[in-house]
């Protein structure tokens, strides 16, 4: 009983992570209708910023958090208004190759300035307290509790408040939008900063639990997410966080079972992916969409 | 229409007419490939820092005597970035575009394992200094040995008994878990050797848990290996993983003494891994301050004077697989590959930096372990096992 | 039209050149293993090209077919085939990992029926890590650490032959009946449908044909490297192959054959560059879907490669934005 609840806990600790970056993905597709194929290497980008704000700044946990929040949020702003915002009109392909075009650009130039794996200094007391049998670390409570947090104060701006009406608004019609004053550009923007921002929250919290960061961490990372954000419902933040929680879950229990080699891992995640965008493609929270002909 | 018919022509010239690479018959050419960039790159430096020891030394007396002439070495080398398809494609750009008479790296036997086999396939030699794995020398099609492969190091059977023995004598285990690198050559074997001699007489490995190469969590194994209880548990895999999995374990509460290999040889793993290894043992190659052979101080003093560090066992056994490299080219007496491979298949026995290696018909010499313990922050002496 | 022979003949040259450079020894190593690289890349890129460029799909996982190409063959000359008939044998090889992966490929035009855009997209990345997965698994191949044993069997007339077949019945394709529904499926699916153009079949003939010339790259690419495994098939793979489509220029086989060619020439060109090296790639990538998606050559083709009888014809139509189509719709 204490191994499963050991496991449900580790599992909530991998599943609150992605369903970080998962809400990045889904803010800009549920605004854009757009991939950001880019995103999983934002993350990246965060914990890297973790790294040198920790190391040569020497700052302690909360302003390594915001800066590194910020100066993520500033880069996902530079993306969109360089590589995205030109293509608007464009046909979908292309933003969807410069989407992967600009997550591969970061990697590599992450790898070039910065080809060796980094070690993050601990930034928080490691603290470990046992209830029952079961190990629960400073680590862990910090990271639900911030995420918890996050993911509430999202759902309140994007459903209580002026802001978040103008990114739903924008999410059902583009064209008509501007008409009725809402400065889209702006809100564009903020969405991308917003999603960015938290994607460079979850790098500082996956780099804190998983200290040793390299530039290639966000493509796999970034993926499971992405297909977190898919099962919970695309466009949807309240399917982006249940989506990463239940990625979350199956990462871990695959390997919790005995006998099953890790190597499954990937394999069920992804055939998982397929068999949901067969039978239900607009995911479990998600809406099914109608194109006009 | 006509422009790009002529764009295509140039490019087709400009692909035929590419650089010649004639090689010169004045030097004698070897190619590196290391670890540069990728998951280990404190490995592929030190490989390459006393690659360049080892040539600049040749070079400094004038060349490598040979025949009457001397003539020097000139090096290329190649980065495999961390990658087992980049480390064969590596090989073959050296064998062919340089024309190099022999190959010197890689060192990860992931990353060997292809190089070899491509070097086997061109007849060209290749030494490995720091891959264990049996695999490196053995066809991968008839399982036979390979002639043209050789290395500096020991073998996995022998170290995985070396370090089972240890957990049985030393830390009187009778329950071990292991936690290693499936999608690895080097960690797979080593995982099983170490079982299999572990098992040999009654202990039982009670856990037996896999990862994929560049998994970060690994909770969902070490939850299991906690609840099986072990008396030691051991790591073989490689300096940047490592850190994470004992910091880990130590947060879920497992308190049972961590064991490794020769992987976790570098001075990286100290910085990466900090407080957490305080106290535990793995098996290694040599060890730079308790070694006592004139060969080898007079290595440590040079690489010590000329990078400012202590050489780790990657950079000693670089330096011995030169040495082999030297020895056999002077005895062929001419720079031809084939008599190269000849000479070098020859050599009995070879004293090295390393300790003395003994040649018995393959390419895997026969040589002692060292069991080294992480004290106070450095890698500490603690035990010579000889075979 | 007297220029028409030119072509046949360029390919004849060609090939007595292929097979001289290396008896000769008129390059050295090294370059014929580039020119080995570039008629692999360029086998790559015209089958992707086929579903990409000129029916408009979304495959983005086109190096899992690859993959698949790469072990059935490699399987059968280490596992299966006698050590001397290897040279023999090979075009067989060849043909036997094209089927696999066409079998593989045809699956995958399956939920092309009911997504397009993005979802195709993710559908098939889907598909490519899944491949590369199940490989993982399967250890008697050896899988995470890869499989070895195959000989060189890829020469530069083998693999000239291959790319002239590949570049050939892709183009007969385009050019015959499926060729004008692919098009149709590209310009507006639902219409062809009402046009009588079984989008079915021709998705089917599509996706197995391109598949087809995936494994045989693949294929050939296994004979070549002698050492394969799953990482070298996953996404920085079907990246690249995608870059080579856009570089080149979509629907245009022409366009392909430039891409392909420049890519893999650049690429080892600018091996000085170290790790800057992907920095550079892209970025072109990118830069050149800023300004110009439709690659260098566009739609346009090469004269030499288009039937005598489609010369008369208009070229087929641009594919149109979502603004080009309101303006439209407006206007009527």
């Amino acid at each position: 009983m204490t191994y499963l609840i050991q496991q449900l806990l580790n599992a909530l600790q991998l599943g609150s992570i992605y369903a970080l970056i998962a809400l990045g993905y889904t803010m800009v597709y549920g605004v854009l209708i757009m991939i950001n194929f880019a995103h999983g290497d934002l993350f990246m980008v965060g914990a890297f910023f973790c790294f040198l704000a920790a190391t040569y700044l020497k700052l302690s946990f909360v302003p390594t958090l915001l800066t590194s929040m910020a100066g993520v949020a500033l880069l996902g702003v530079l993306i969109e208004r360089l590589a995205y915002k030109p293509l608007r009109q464009a046909p979908r392909v292309s933003v969807v190759i410069t989407a992967l075009g600009v997550g591969i650009f970061l990697e590599n130039f992450t790898n070039a300035l910065c080809p060796y794996p980094q070690g993050i200094p601990p930034l928080l007391p490691s603290a470990n307290w046992s209830v029952g049998g079961v190990s629960v670390s400073a680590l862990q409570v910090l990271i639900l509790a911030l995420s918890a947090s996050l993911m509430l104060m999202l759902d309140f701006m994007v459903n209580r408040t002026k802001v978040g009406m103008a990114m739903r608004a924008i999410s059902w019609d583009k064209t008509i939008v501007p008409l009725m004053g809402v400065p889209v550009d702006t809100v564009i923007s903020l969405t991308f900063a917003i999603g960015a921002g938290l994607g460079g929250a979850a790098g500082v919290m996956y780099g804190l639990a998983y200290p040793v960061i390299d530039s290639n961490m966000g493509i796999m990372v970034g993926w499971k997410a992405f297909i977190a954000a898919v099962v919970g419902g695309i466009g949807n933040i309240r399917g982006a966080m249940l989506g990463g929680l239940i990625l979350g879950a199956v990462e871990i229990l695959v390997v919790a079972i005995p006998g099953v080699p890790s190597t499954y891992r990937d394999f069920i995640v992804f055939s998982l992916l397929l068999v949901l965008l067969i039978f239900r493609p607009y995911g479990i929270l998600g809406r099914p969409r109608s194109v006009k002909i | 229409m006509k422009r790009i018919l002529l764009a295509l022509l140039g490019l087709g010239a400009v692909a035929l007419a590419a650089a010649c690479g004639n090689p010169g018959g004045s030097t004698i050419r070897i190619g590196v490939i290391a670890e540069l960039t990728g998951d280990m790159p404190a490995v592929g430096a030190s490989c390459r820092q006393a690659a360049e020891m080892a040539a600049a030394q040749i070079n400094v007396a004038g060349g490598l005597a040979l025949g009457g002439a001397k003539k020097k070495i000139e090096l290329f080398i190649e980065d495999n970035a961390g990658k087992p398809d980049q480390s064969a494609s590596a090989a073959q750009k050296l064998i062919t575009q340089q024309d190099v008479l022999a190959l010197v790296g890689p060192n990860a036997s992931r990353y060997a394992i292809p190089a070899a086999e491509i070097a086997e396939r061109a007849r060209v030699v290749l030494v490995t200094p720091w891959a264990t794995s049996p695999k490196a020398t053995l066809d991968a099609r008839t399982g036979a040995p390979k002639r043209y492969v050789f290395r500096a190091c020991f073998i996995d059977p022998f170290q995985g008994r070396v370090v089972a023995k240890f957990a049985q004598d030393n830390l009187k285990a009778k329950k071990a878990a292991v936690l290693y690198d499936v999608a690895s050559d080097y960690n797979k074997g080593i995982a099983e050797y170490f079982k299999q001699t572990f098992e040999q007489g009654g202990d039982r490995v009670v856990a037996f848990e896999t990862y994929t190469t560049s998994d970060k969590d690994f909770t969902a194994q070490l939850t299991k290996i906690k609840s099986a209880a072990p008396d030691v548990i051991f790591l073989p895999n490689y300096y940047s993983e490592v850190p994470l999995q004992i910091q880990q374990a130590h947060r879920l509460g497992i308190g049972a003494p961590f064991l490794g290999s020769d992987s976790w040889g570098s001075a990286d793993l100290i910085a990466l891994c900090g407080k957490e290894c305080e106290g535990y043992y793995f098996s290694t190659h040599y060890d730079a301050d308790a070694t006592a052979t004139p060969i080898a101080r007079d290595f440590i003093d040079a690489y010590k004077t000329r990078y400012g560090k202590t050489p780790d066992d990657v950079a000693a056994l670089t330096y011995d697989s030169f040495g082999l490299l030297f020895k056999a080219i002077q005895a062929a007496g001419r720079p031809e590959r084939q008599a190269v491979r000849d000479a070098l298949a020859a050599v009995p026995k070879y004293e090295g930096v390393t300790g003395t290696m003994l040649f018995h018909g393959t390419g895997d010499p026969v040589k002692s372990a060292v069991i080294e313990q992480i004290k106070g922050g450095k890698f500490v002496w603690f035990a010579t096992v000889n075979p | 039209m007297a220029r028409r022979w030119i072509l046949p003949a360029l390919l004849a040259l060609s090939f007595i050149l292929s097979l001289a450079i290396p008896r000769l020894g008129w390059l050295n190593d090294y370059n014929q293993l580039i020119l080995v690289y570039i008629g692999i890349n360029i086998i790559l890129t015209v089958s992707l090209n086929l579903v990409n460029g000129y029916m408009g799909e979304f495959s983005v996982g086109h190096a899992g077919l690859m993959a698949v190409g790469a072990y059935v063959s490699a399987l059968l000359s280490v596992r299966v085939v006698a050590p001397g008939l290897g040279p023999w044998l090979f075009p067989l090889i060849v043909t036997a990992g094209g089927l696999a992966a066409a079998l593989i490929g045809m699956v995958i035009a399956l939920p092309s029926f009911k997504t397009r855009g993005d979802y195709l997209a993710i559908v098939t990345l889907a598909f490519n890590m899944i491949v590369k997965s199940v490989i993982e698994n399967i250890d008697a191949v050896g899988g995470p650490r890869g499989f070895m044993g195959m000989d060189k069997l890829t020469t530069l007339p083998t693999v000239f032959c291959w790319t002239v077949v590949a570049v050939w019945v892709i183009r007969n394709f385009v050019y015959s009946k499926y060729g004008r529904g692919v098009l149709a499926i590209r310009e507006d699916e639902i219409a062809g449908e009402l046009m009588s153009v079984s989008t079915r079949k021709v998705k089917f003939l599509a996706f197995g044909l391109s598949s087809f010339f995936a494994g045989v790259a693949g294929a050939l690419f296994a004979h070549v490297l002698l050492f394969i495994n799953p990482g070298s098939f996953g996404l920085v793979k079907s990246t690249e192959v995608l870059i080579m489509v856009y570089l080149g220029g979509i629907g245009s086989l022409a366009g392909s054959i430039l891409g392909a060619t420049i890519y893999t020439v650049l690429l080892e060109k600018l091996r000085w560059m170290g790790a800057w090296r992907m920095v550079l790639m892209p970025l072109m990538l990118v830069l050149l879907m800023l300004f110009r998606p439709r690659g260098i050559m566009g739609l346009r083709e090469l004269r030499w490669l288009v039937p005598r009888r489609d010369l008369k014809l208009p070229a087929p139509p641009a594919p149109r934005s979502a603004e080009e189509v309101a303006r439209g719709a407006a206007q009527s």
